[in-house]
């Protein structure tokens, strides 16, 4: 039986489950030193002094640093979207002439125990002059730091992408609909909050980083450079991750401290974050303000759509570059044909922790603009919102699309899609018509219940390529070496799975090793929902090159004709005589390795798709909103493991859900951030849950990979905002009532009495 | 220097003799100075329930307690669930039905459900939901969780745990 497909249990769960499992704060060396961040209390300001004496004085302090005893150090920089024009907005490790957040690293204390280092962390003292801080991105840009360069503006880019006759779209209008409609700032806030120990062997010099996440080849290249070694000198070492959603191992500040001091210092370092540091430092997301303008005709088709989006980059412009404005600006028109299309995405900096990207980052935001737009039109003509979709969506045979502009440096282009058809499924699921009836009988009685329904395309895949390598152990175990990484989505067992599927071996005898750079040569690790694709497509290649030599080795050894030799249940079989041989005995006898690469390439990304469908009840008395059902439908190509998938989905549904209701990172007009806390700071805890359904599809796969498969770990969480929205303004009766996320109780309330 | 306490702790049923500080949280001494790294931090401040261990059978946040405040009391904590090689009916339940994804939230759930199952045997579902209500959990969205604790606490009403803990 293929072990594609199946719900299996996962590899990874029993050390989890016992106590065992080894996160980046369960990482010690001995002679380990302790560091603490002091962060800048001011939104922005120039640095006139930071005074370190009290502090150097406490017993227990080992040193303490400003951005003056690392001034060699060059500042942090981008790992993709590199746009002209950011170099200047990097972030350095600390601090240099002015803070521009509260939470920036203005110097570090090292103790040794934490609790040391935390007072000694408040004995430093800053001395800054204030600056009125700049906190609305649609503002006029003013001066990223005044003194230092007048000259140098908070706008770092302008993105402009567009195709199509935007004139003769706009001439022959029936209705033009203008809209202004936000996403708040909220991010992915792993459970697990950042941290890392760097020790360097006294003897080989080799630095080793554990607690790496995400891209740790990438990173490892990073911090080699910007401490002037070889890449060879330099170690990066994943252990369990608790979540990572975009925001979690990305290089920070703190990442090339820890490492720059175990280096100097002589001694291991180590340090964890707490959360109020993690809320205010670790990357922001989301803060988009969209102005779009929409020429529609008759039956709704958008025949033009104009677009000026502003995206709020916070205090620096970090690793990401310009990647969330360029995939707002490239995946905006999402299913939708959109003869013409102009968009503007300016990046412009503020005052607040600096931005990159959480999960389905510029779709989520998007999604929501784009969506709000359909049932705005539909409103405005009086259409069912669903028949103004399907008037609008790509049909079948017009893929694969090819939308005519980029993405991350990739030409866009659909690779499959039904789009209608899974509207139809989906309405049928929910059984649309009954479903609306049910609804208008309980608004009757008096009930505000209403529902929302929004369509979303998603990215997945990202080259340019991805190795692994796959070797039999003499324990007749397969070990699975990538350089991919895991931050908790059961990519062992995905890809055990995938190599089961062609070896026959039970995934319980493969072993998968990731994010250990020294492992393997190249790694791209685990982000944009690329490992299923990549990782797995280059698994499939070098199990069956595995297959393949296992069959040339086993066949004099069976004394069979390699034509006549069958791969099954890990064993060569001759169909001839019936002779079998394990992978470990061909070891054995042939006194060969074996063992295989497999190395899979992609020029374009994947475009996986689905529906999200809400159902909401308001209570106007406490301007609260209750989801009722949630259903999310969404065609993956091919499910590796039905299970670990709507496990993503319902997850990331939760995540959507917290972003569309509660999650906002709220700032006072000094820039104070107030939520620091998880008292502040609201995540949906099981209450806020609805029961999630999933309608789990497989009509579309990919024809760019050898799985057919495209990623699964965003899907659940893009449409979340626009469905809830939509479902919102039903409940109420208010069409295009809801035009900023999050529909918090102090919103809603406003709202409710305009 | 600040002034340290010799204290004893019960932990797992195994005694553990440290000397701390008034201000050292029983989670810091747990994973730092008895180094079972189990129980994990989420947010120290009372909220996430990451650090929930079980201080004489209930569950407790253990970035909230001081270790002075545990001094000779029975401490549970993830690491003691299991039974050698045999899992918990909880830790086999979150197993099959996928109730944990990074893992991070995990023994803080674990410990949760079986203070609040050994305490009550027959909760409801509802009852059930509202308890793990006072957990955070960011990847999972909860389903698989509460579906997981509800079907061990079936399995365990049908075959109780021995007494002996
Ligand atoms: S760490 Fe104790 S409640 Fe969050
Ligand atoms: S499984 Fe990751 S926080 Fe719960």
């Amino acid at each position: 039986m293929s072990a594609i497909g199946r719900s299996l249990k996962r590899l990874e769960d029993r050390p989890l489950l016992t106590g065992d499992g080894c996160f980046a704060a369960d990482n010690r060396a001995d002679g380990q030193v302790h560091m603490r961040i002091v962060r800048s209390p001011i939104a922005f300001g120039r640095i006139l002094d930071i005074e370190t004496d009290e502090a150097k004085a406490l017993p227990g302090v080992i040193a303490v640093w400003t951005a003056a005893d690392i001034a060699d150090l060059p500042p942090i920089d981008f790992r993709m979207t590199r746009i002209a024009g950011l170099e200047p907005y990097r972030q350095h490790v600390l601090a240099r002439d002015y803070v521009r957040y509260v939470g920036d690293p203005v110097a570090v204390v090292f103790a040794d125990n934490p609790y040391i280092a935390e007072d000694a962390a408040e004995l430093v003292f800053c001395d800054i002059e204030e600056e009125t801080p700049c906190l609305d991105a649609t503002a006029d840009p003013v001066a990223f730091m005044p003194e230092r360069d007048p000259a140098l503006l908070s706008e770092a880019a302008v993105i402009t992408k567009s195709y199509g006759d935007m004139e003769a779209a706009f001439a022959g209008a029936a209705a033009i609909i203008e809209m202004e409609l936000k996403v708040g700032r909220h991010t992915g806030v792993p459970l697990e909050t950042r941290g890392a120990l760097a020790v360097r062997d006294p003897e080989t010099g080799v630095l080793t980083m554990y607690g790496a996440a995400k891209v740790p080849h990438y990173n490892r290249d990073s911090i080699a450079r910007m401490l002037g070694l070889e890449p060879e000198q330099v170690r990066l070492s994943e252990g369990h991750v608790g979540g990572g959603f975009g925001i979690r191992g990305e290089l920070y500040p703190e990442d090339v401290l820890v490492c720059a001091a175990a280096c100097r210092l002589g001694v291991p370092v180590k340090w964890v974050e707490d959360r109020r540091e993690h809320l205010m430092a670790a990357n922001h997301s989301r803060d988009q303000v969209h102005r779009i303008k929409a020429a529609v005709d008759a039956n709704g088709f958008v025949r033009g759509l104009v677009d000026t989006f502003y995206t709020d980059q916070g205090g620096y412009v970090r690793t990401h570059g310009g990647t969330v404005s360029d995939l707002a600006a490239a995946l905006l028109p999402g299913p939708y044909l959109i003869p013409a299309y102009h968009v503007e995405g300016h990046i412009r900096l503020t005052n607040k922790t600096p931005s990159g990207t959480y999960r389905a980052p510029g779709r989520y935001e998007t999604t929501f603009v784009r969506e709000r737009l359909m049932d705005a039109i539909a409103a405005r003509l009086g259409l069912d919102p669903m028949e103004v979709r399907r008037v609008n969506l790509i049909p079948e045979d017009r893929m694969p699309f090819d939308r005519g502009i980029e993405a991350l440096g990739t030409h866009v282009l659909y690779d499959s899609g039904k789009y209608h058809d899974l509207l139809d499924r989906t309405l049928t699921r929910i059984g649309y018509q009954d479903l609306k009836a049910d609804l208008a009988r309980r608004r009757v009685a008096g009930e505000a219940v209403g529902l929302g329904i929004a369509f979303f395309v998603e990215k997945s895949g990202l080259g340019p390529h991805d190795l692994v390598t796959m070797a039999v152990q003499p324990d007749d175990t397969i070990e699975i070496v990538t350089g991919a990484a895991s931050v908790g989505q059961g990519v062992e067992t995905a890809m055990a799975q995938i190599c089961s599927d062609v070896l026959g071996v039970p995934i319980e005898r493969i072993r998968v090793i990731h994010g250990q750079t020294d492992r393997i040569a190249i790694g791209f690790g685990a982000f944009a929902s690329r490992v299923t694709v990549m990782t797995g497509s280059a698994v499939k290649i070098a199990a069956e090159a595995l297959r393949d030599k296992a069959i040339a080795l086993a066949a004099p050894l069976l004394q069979a004709d390699v034509r006549t030799l069958t791969l099954e249940m890990g064993c060569v079989v001759s169909r001839d005589s019936g002779a079998t041989i394990g992978l470990a005995e061909i070891v054995a006898q042939s006194g060969k390795d074996l063992d295989a690469e497999g190395l899979f390439r992609a020029d374009h990304m994947n475009y996986p798709y689905g529906i999200h469908v809400a159902q909401v009840r308001v209570d106007e008395a406490v301007s609260g909103i209750q989801v009722e059902r949630y259903l999310v439908a969404y065609d993956v190509g091919r499910a590796i493991n039905p299970m670990l998938i709507e496990g993503q989905i319902v997850g990331a549904a939760a995540q959507g859900i917290g972003g569309a209701l509660l999650e906002e990172f709220i700032y006072n007009e000094e820039g104070q951030p107030l939520a620091t806390s998880f008292a502040d700071y609201l995540m949906p805890t099981c209450h806020e849950m609805p029961p999630v359904e999933v309608l789990l599809r497989e009509d579309a796969p990919s024809p760019q990979n050898p799985l057919g498969v495209k990623g699964a770990g965003e899907g659940g969480i893009t449409a979340v905002g626009a469905a809830i929205a939509a479902a919102v303004d039903d409940a109420l009766g208010r069409p295009g009532l809801i035009t900023s996320l999050p529909i918090s109780p102090r919103r809603l309330h406003a709202l409710l009495r305009r | 220097m600040a002034n340290k306490h010799v204290i004893t702790l019960i932990v797992n049923g195994k005694d553990y003799t440290l000397s701390v500080e008034a201000r050292r949280t029983l989670a810091d001494a747990l994973r730092d100075d008895c180094g079972l790294t189990g129980t994990h931090l989420g947010c120290e401040h009372g909220v996430c329930g990451a650090c929930t261990v079980l201080v004489d059978d209930k569950p407790v946040r253990s970035c909230l307690m001081f270790a002075v405040q545990a001094e000779g009391c029975s401490v549970r904590t993830v690491e003691g669930l299991a039974k050698g090689d045999a899992l918990h009916l909880l830790q086999k339940a979150f197993w099959e039905n996928h109730g944990l994804q990074c893992g991070f939230c995990t023994p803080g759930f674990l410990m949760l459900a079986a203070g609040a199952l050994e305490a009550d045997p027959d909760l409801s579902e509802e009852e059930i939901r509202d308890i793990l209500s006072s957990n955070l959990c960011r990847c999972t969205g909860y389903q698989n969780i509460i579906k997981s604790v509800c079907l061990a606490a079936n399995e365990m009403r049908a075959c109780p745990p021995s007494a002996d803990r």
